[in-house]
């Protein structure tokens, strides 16, 4: 087991941002924690990472306790955090050569640590270059690099796509499943997008603080209900009648299409295409992580109001753009 | 402690590194006190008039105008840990397997190696102050523009420890910097200040390194002019600046190791 977390509580003076979660994430797994902003994610992985220490309950990080063990934890674990922290003064491979020097390894091993770790984020050659000359996806991935130079069991990945653009994310997310397999480490990652949380293999749902849910993608999406299939076809009536008789299901129809709720969605249309002759379109709409939230909350996942360090990220953004 | 040791080389290595590169910080950083020696220097001059053959007010104030070249180069590195913390470098080394503790150290270290390079700079300016220093006396000043940098960086450290916002930042600003600076006895001498700014002169760490710079760049200006500008012995200035550094930076390695 990578991570086990019993009763975790952080308080801030009166406020409550982590309420009493418990939970375990297995060696090689993806796990994802998902929320809105504030639902004390980071809190949590600052607590996981000794950052923080916890109010109430305990956790242990590669067999490791958070509180009484932190230089062991520390060195069993990689950090990508949610803003940027590396020296843009430096160049990129500076960067991974300081990182190694902390994390004390040796030198001829760390020499071939970083040009791998380049290389499997596609950065090998950019490495003699200042870090502030890279795009914000090329900090992310370089920052996964660094993080990965002390070969930790475990990485965490705070929010690792918050303020890229749509398809700098796709392809950070490439790396990262690329990272996943061939380096054997076990993830832990938050994140407010909903259709990111999709690559992980177990999802825990925080909100205000409190675990709402933990299940894997597709359970989770079971809760809210079935997959609809909508079929259009030439002839409904007859299409209608003999999906009553040869899949025992009730189809309601809509402006002459026909939408039946079946579990598994997908393993029905080839089904469906064989046994209804006439069949001219046939479409699956699953339900979406969004969707699951939605059901075990009662709101949208929403943006919370900037507090002060949103500000300062707010306003180192503006000074980046400028230089 | 092989990690401790590590850890402030790597801190030491990155701040020499950065500042190598950062030519304009290089310049602006020069072109300051360049601005106070020659304008303030040369436009009071007259009027603060010194009856010491060989001896004048740019004289009088170029120890303090190296002063204030250290006091503001090793504030402006200490400083950086807020920002540094929340978005930059530091907050890799707070989730490394290191003691946070040398963090204060490391940094104390390596913005005192720029506050001396930056000083050394300004030694090239000692003939436009009328002093003609030697290399006897170059040996002496760099180990004390050292000791100053490395007691401010501390206790800047330790400011920026306990200091979250950038708001802080220019509290720290204008009420600590400003009145080091003033109180240093930079452009007046602690003797003919008035009574009551005395004893806040005395309290001022960076009084002590002025005091010490002067002891050592007036020895060959006579003994006029070392009683006239000297405010103590520089025993007294060492020892002073000594038992600072050493309170600043056991402090700030205790505000780094306390977590949340």
């Amino acid at each position: 087991m990578m991570i086990d977390v019993q009763g975790l509580t952080k308080r801030f003076k009166d406020y409550v941002a982590v309420r009493e979660i418990s939970f375990t994430v297995g060696k090689g797994e993806v796990f994802g924690f998902l929320g809105p902003n504030g639902a004390g994610k980071s809190t949590t992985i600052k607590m996981l990472a000794t950052l923080l220490r916890p109010s109430a309950g305990t956790a242990r990080v590669n067999g490791y306790d958070i509180v009484r063990e932190p230089a062991k934890v520390r060195r069993s674990i990689g950090m990508v955090f949610q803003d940027p922290s590396l020296d843009d003064r430096l160049t990129a491979r500076e960067n991974l050569e300081m990182h190694g020097m902390l994390y004390a390894v040796p030198k001829p091993v760390l020499k071939k640590r970083i040009e791998e770790m380049l290389e499997l984020v596609g950065l090998a050659n950019r490495q003699n270059e200042l870090v502030r000359t890279f795009s914000g996806g090329m900090k992310r991935r370089l920052e996964l690099a660094r993080g990965l130079i002390h070969a930790p069991g475990l990485l965490f990945l705070d929010e690792p796509t918050l303020g890229l653009d749509p398809q700098t994310r796709t392809h950070l997310w490439e790396y990262i499943s690329g990272i996943q397999e061939s380096q054997n480490v076990t993830i832990f990652l938050t994140t407010h997008y909903m259709e990111e949380a999709e690559i992980c293999h177990r999802i825990a749902i925080i909100d205000h603080g409190s675990l709402v849910a933990l299940d894997t993608p597709e359970n989770l999406k079971r809760m809210v209900g079935q997959d609809l299939v909508m079929i259009k076809c030439q002839d409904p009536v007859t299409a209608k009648r003999l999906l009553e008789s040869e899949f025992n299901l009730t189809a309601r129809s809509e402006g002459g299409v026909l939408i039946v709720d079946v579990p598994h969605g997908e393993e029905f249309v080839p089904k469906l295409a064989a046994g209804i002759p006439g069949i001219a379109a046939i479409s699956v709409d699953r339900p979406t992580l969004e969707d699951v939230f939605l059901h075990l909350t009662g709101r949208a996942i929403r943006d919370e109001t900037a507090g002060g360090i949103d500000h300062m990220r707010a306003m180192r953004r503006a000074k980046g753009r400028k230089s | 402690m092989a990690a401790f040791l590590m850890t402030v080389y790597v801190l030491w290595l990155r701040e020499l590194k950065r500042f190598l590169r950062e030519k304009t910080r290089i310049l602006t950083m020069f072109g300051q006190p360049l601005l106070y020696l020659l304008v303030m220097g040369q436009g009071l001059r007259a009027t603060f008039r010194i009856d010491i053959e060989g001896f004048d007010y740019l004289s009088f104030i170029y120890p303090g105008v190296i002063g204030m070249s250290v006091l503001f180069t090793a504030m402006f590195s200490s400083v950086s840990i807020i920002w540094d913390r929340e978005f930059g470098f530091l907050k890799e080394v707070l989730v490394a397997p290191v003691p946070r503790s040398a963090i204060a150290v490391g940094k104390a270290l390596g913005g005192s190696t720029t506050a001396v390079l930056q000083g050394t700079i300004l030694l090239i300016l000692a003939p436009v102050a009328g002093l003609h220093i030697h290399a006897a006396q170059i040996a002496l000043l760099l180990p004390l523009m050292f000791l100053l940098a490395f007691a401010i960086t501390s206790f800047g450290t330790l400011v920026a420890a306990r200091t979250e916002t950038m708001e802080g930042f220019h509290m720290i600003m204008n009420f600590l910097i400003m009145p080091l600076f003033m109180l240093s006895g930079a452009f007046f001498p602690v003797s003919s200040a008035p009574a009551w700014m005395q004893p806040l002169m005395k309290m001022d760490p960076v009084a002590y390194g002025v005091d010490a710079f002067r002891n050592v760049l007036y020895t060959g200006a006579g003994t006029a002019a070392k009683n006239f500008a000297v405010a103590f012995p520089l025993g007294l200035d060492v020892a002073v600046l000594l038992g600072f550094a050493a309170l600043m930076v056991a402090l700030g390695m205790l505000a780094f190791t306390r977590t949340e």
